[in-house]
């Protein structure tokens, strides 16, 4: 695709806010947004689809939960049963106060970790890869913007100046 | 400003008055004529006994069986007079003690927004604000019980009887703590400092409404005197706990006691907060709360939730595991004579809002809160119930016309106050600093 990307980079997130809501009125597409920090209402101005992480880390909680009681039901009462301060050590019911730690950490840790995991995989990171961001400074300060050209592009730039971009680039679309 | 027509006063009224007629036939229904029923058990031992037994669902099996002497007889008789005659005095007590600890649990939140200067809840400060309007005639209705207690009129506090504590070395022991004018002093202490806070931070968030723009003396001292209340609330919210609740059982005691009362005050009072600003903003009020206030209060109502069953399942475990006797003949009665309430409770208390309020999009939802709302307002009124009924009526407790009209009676109470402090100023705090921000607000 012979395709053109314009990079506008603002300093201030309220800016960019209210840049992208402009851009998306006029109805340019808007690649891709760099921001140093999360920004708050940003994924509803781009239109993003909300996610479904919430939903795995429930089903990572079930999991986590399923696997706890059969562990500590195998370990504690068929394989092992130890008598701890004289309390029925063939009952699973009977003996649930003392597992419900074990429980409610496995199902913390199944969550928290599965969902992490999920998270690397969906968003294609793992270790040493190179990042995308085109310039260091959107992990410190800056934002930047990716904007399909689409028609004029002096207007283009000139609308993305009146919304307070302090810097613009034109690139190639490399990507896809 | 928020119209309490007719029909809600009527409404309220109407509860009042059914509660009233249920509270009386509760009283008058137990054996309240004490003479009557002392003859009654002394005078013979086995057939009137029997009879007794009858009369009240031969609940008393259990002792039957043991031989015992007169004596114990006796006392066992008088025992078990003294639980049924306590009934209606508990009932009462656990629908006073709940809506108050709603007013006072709305009252500390309402203060950690305050000093934490929050931005989002400031659009619901009048919700709040009217939600503690029903503080001052709770604490005075609840210091009259304390005070009728103290009066020997009743017997919710086994320590307030001389002869108790003269057989009793454990109690003998806490003399110096639990008698009865340090205990109505504590009492007076608590309420006083609280209400005097309630009264003062009102009376500057309206005088912050009317002050010239860009003044906000007022916003500052309210937020000055809101930490000061939260230091001086969370100590003396622990000891209130002791002091009504903990000391009905005087043997057994709790370290993380008083923080399980905070956790289940605050998220009564959240979801009471939810609630109302739902039902507010069905009748049109409050235009600006958007559902992003409405989540987060859904989210506090989930978080505590789970706090709540954090310190309930923290005190329960270590008593459970460690099994010492004095420690766990408390949990031993619960078990044994209130099982569905005591379990029951744990799962409209924890597993229903767990599941209910887990997804963000239900959070948002205000059928959904306001049906998760009602299960936990019914969990945490058993959990008052557990913490109060089995020291005071023991196994001779039931879910019968005292219990519920007492409810029915301090709910009439309760909405007549608080429907009265809603409509006495605008409901959006129009002068606070941070007002544009919650107006703005979302998630």
């Amino acid at each position: 695709m012979d395709e053109k990307l314009i990079h506008a980079v603002y300093d201030d997130d309220d800016v960019l806010l209210s840049a992208v809501k402009e851009l998306r009125n006029a109805k340019y597409q808007i690649k891709d947004v760099f921001t140093p920090f999360p920004v708050h209402g940003l994924d509803e101005a781009l239109g993003l689809r909300g996610t479904r992480l919430a939903v795995t880390a429930f089903l990572y909680g079930i999991l986590g939960f399923s696997v706890a009681v059969a562990m500590i039901y195998f370990i504690m009462i068929v394989d092992w049963p130890q008598n701890i301060g004289g309390k029925p050590s063939f009952s699973f019911m009977e003996n649930l106060p003392a597992f419900v730690p074990v429980i409610f950490e496995m199902t913390v840790f199944f969550a928290a970790h599965l969902m992490v995991i999920t998270f690397y995989l969906r968003s294609k990171l793992w270790p040493f890869k190179s990042p995308e961001n085109p310039i260091p400074s959107t992990t410190d300060d800056k934002f930047l913007m990716q904007v399909i050209v689409k028609g004029d592009e002096d207007k283009l730039n000139n609308m993305l100046t009146k919304t307070g971009a302090v810097e613009l680039s034109m690139h190639k679309n490399e990507s896809e | 400003m928020f119209n309490f027509n007719k029909k809600l006063k009527i409404f309220s009224l109407v509860l009042i008055l059914l509660g009233s007629i249920g509270v009386g036939i509760g009283f008058l229904s137990s054996p309240s004529n004490v003479d009557e029923a002392l003859a009654m058990v002394s005078s013979s031992h086995d057939s009137n006994h029997d009879n007794y037994n009858e009369v009240h669902n031969n609940a008393l099996d259990y002792h039957q069986e043991k031989p015992h002497d007169d004596e114990h007889h006796y006392d066992h008789g008088k025992h078990v007079k003294h639980q049924l005659q306590n009934r209606p005095w508990a009932s009462i007590f656990v629908a006073a003690f709940f809506f108050f600890m709603i007013a006072m649990g709305t009252l500390a939140f309402y203060a950690i927004q305050r000093a934490s200067q929050a931005g989002w809840p400031i659009l619901l400060y009048r919700v709040m604000e009217g939600i503690t309007g029903y503080l001052l005639p709770g604490s005075i209705l609840l210091f009259l019980f304390l005070l009728v207690s103290g009066l020997h009129m009743n017997h919710i506090y086994v320590w307030m009887d001389p002869e108790t504590v003269a057989h009793d070395e454990i109690i003998q022991g806490k003399v110096s703590y639990l008698n009865i004018p340090f205990f109505m002093l504590r009492a007076l202490i608590y309420l006083t400092g609280w209400n005097l806070y309630r009264y003062l931070s009102r009376r500057l968030s309206i005088a912050q409404d009317n002050a010239e723009k860009g003044n906000i003396k007022n916003y500052k001292l309210n937020f000055k005197i809101s930490a000061g209340f939260l230091a001086f609330f969370f100590v003396t919210e622990s000891m209130m706990a002791w002091d009504w609740i903990m000391s009905i059982d005087p043997h057994w005691f709790s370290t993380l006691f008083g923080w399980y009362v905070l956790a289940s005050s605050l998220v009564t009072s959240v979801t009471v907060i939810a609630i109302t600003t739902i039902f507010l903003k069905s009748k049109g009020y409050l235009p600006k709360v958007n559902d992003s206030h409405i989540h987060d209060l859904a989210k506090f109502m989930f978080g505590l939730s789970i706090f709540w069953t954090y310190l309930w399942f923290s005190q329960y475990m270590l008593i459970w595991y460690s099994n010492i006797p004095e420690e766990v003949t408390y949990f031993l009665t619960r078990i044994d004579d209130y099982q569905l309430p005591f379990f029951g409770m744990i799962i409209l208390n924890f597993v229903l809002p767990l599941l209910i309020l887990i997804s963000s999009e239900y959070k948002r939802s205000n059928w959904i809160i306001v049906m998760a709302g009602i299960i936990i307002i019914i969990g945490h009124y058993i959990d008052i119930f557990n913490m109060i009924m089995p020291g005071t009526v023991g196994d001779q407790w039931f879910i019968g016309v005292p219990e519920l009209s007492a409810f029915t009676l301090f709910l009439g109470l309760y909405l007549y106050f608080v429907f009265n402090s809603l409509s006495k100023v605008p409901l959006e705090a129009s002068g606070d600093p941070y007002i544009v921000e919650s107006k703005k607000f979302i998630y």
